[in-house]
């Protein structure tokens, strides 16, 4: 499954890269602490959190990450996004809360496309 | 502003907080609740009080030298104050803000300092007043209607 | 929701907590921020978290959350462990990462603390 079909099954708000979302999602990471995402998160996640700050999208970009989305309706940060509009890392906004965005993502990768 | 003088306080006690000593940061809020419990209020009116004194606990330890909460019980409400030592707020507005916060990465690792103290306090007191002085403190007033 | 069942959700280790395995949770609600936490979590919830010092005790302490479930497998220390069995709150680890946590505790019906699902339930 691709960002493009979860931003549209989800009816996420696509912030920068939208010309970068077929790459194929191997899986979520959920978390708020930059270490512990630089640690743990795996090539090709989509990561869900609440921080906003720029620092994200250079964790982004070091993890290859596929994208990143913004949860509770957190509006980025204008440097974060003019810094994911550079480095073409797909930035969205849900309005769910982390739990439930994680619920549903993780159920909806589990169906096989 | 609350008319402190007017009003027959029922109880009263005022709690040291150490600023920086980051094990104990809680304890003081952790007892007010209990006190708080004891007494015939409402789960909600505990859990609104014990967050305020929380929020404000934290931020004493994590910004100022030292402190004092001070818990006074009213026949129709809780009041909480924090009153610190330490290098004050030079812009409020901006402090109140969603997300903004000066945590050190410290704070940030234990989960606080996310900017969201005092604008938790703003939104679970029914009234709140902040005064600041840059290089003296910082002091909070927060009422809690039982 | 039953403690015992989310423990069976999770492949989740009890750390604190072993004699209140029959308490019911209603919701969960994820987050490293405690601040968030303060925020948005509603009293009588499952916190899921990452975090693991004494700090998310209190926290849930002053919030009446009911239980804490650590995510990858993280261990609290005993100061932590004290802390929680002194003031009665059941912690649990699962080896799931948050993201895993939430999708499995999601799947088998577990709701989120919004404040929508609060309305809806305590209104008619």
């Amino acid at each position: 499954m691709d960002i493009e079909t979860l931003a549209v099954k989800l009816n996420l708000d696509v912030k920068s890269a939208a010309g970068n979302l077929r790459k194929n999602i191997t899986g979520g990471y959920t978390g708020d602490l930059l270490s512990d995402v630089m640690a743990n998160a795996q090539e090709g996640n989509i990561w869900i959190t609440r921080q906003v700050h720029q620092n994200i999208v250079a964790v982004a970009s070091l993890k290859d990450i596929a994208g990143i989305i913004l949860v509770n309706s957190s509006q980025p940060a204008p440097d974060t996004l003019e810094k994911a509009v550079r480095e073409n890392i797909p930035l969205l906004v849900s309005p769910m809360n982390a739990y439930e965005l994680s619920g549903n993502i993780f159920n909806l990768l589990a169906i096989k496309d | 502003m609350p008319a402190r003088e007017t009003e027959q306080i029922e109880f009263q006690r005022s709690f040291y907080v150490e600023g920086g000593n980051f094990d104990y940061a809680g304890i003081v809020s952790t007892s007010i609740k209990s006190i708080l419990k004891q007494m015939e209020l409402s789960a909600e009116v505990v859990r609104k009080s014990a967050i305020v004194s929380y929020e404000s606990e934290i931020n004493i330890v994590s910004y100022a030298k030292k402190g004092v909460i001070m818990l006074s019980i009213y026949a129709d409400k809780i009041q909480i104050e924090a009153i610190d030592e330490g290098p004050g707020i030079p812009d409020i507005e901006l402090a109140m803000q969603k997300g903004y916060s000066t945590a050190s990465p410290q704070i940030r690792e234990m989960g606080f300092g996310a900017g969201m103290g005092l604008f938790n306090i703003d939104s679970y007191s029914d009234k709140f007043a902040i005064t600041s002085e840059v290089d003296k403190g910082t002091h909070l007033i927060m009422i809690i209607n039982k | 929701m039953k403690l015992s069942e989310v423990i069976e959700i999770l492949d989740a280790d009890v750390i604190v907590g072993e004699d209140n395995l029959d308490m019911e949770v209603k919701t969960a609600f994820g987050a490293d921020l405690m601040s968030d936490v303060l925020a948005f979590a509603k009293a009588g919830s499952l916190l899921l978290t990452g975090l693991t010092n004494v700090q998310v005790i209190r926290t849930v302490d002053i919030l009446d959350i009911a239980a804490i479930v650590l995510v990858r497998g993280k261990r609290p220390s005993e100061e932590t462990i004290n802390m929680a069995r002194e003031l009665k709150i059941p912690v649990l680890s699962t080896k799931y990462i948050l993201f895993e946590t939430a999708g499995r505790l999601y799947a088998r019906g577990m709701v989120g603390c919004l404040e929508k699902v609060d309305n809806a339930s305590t209104r008619d």
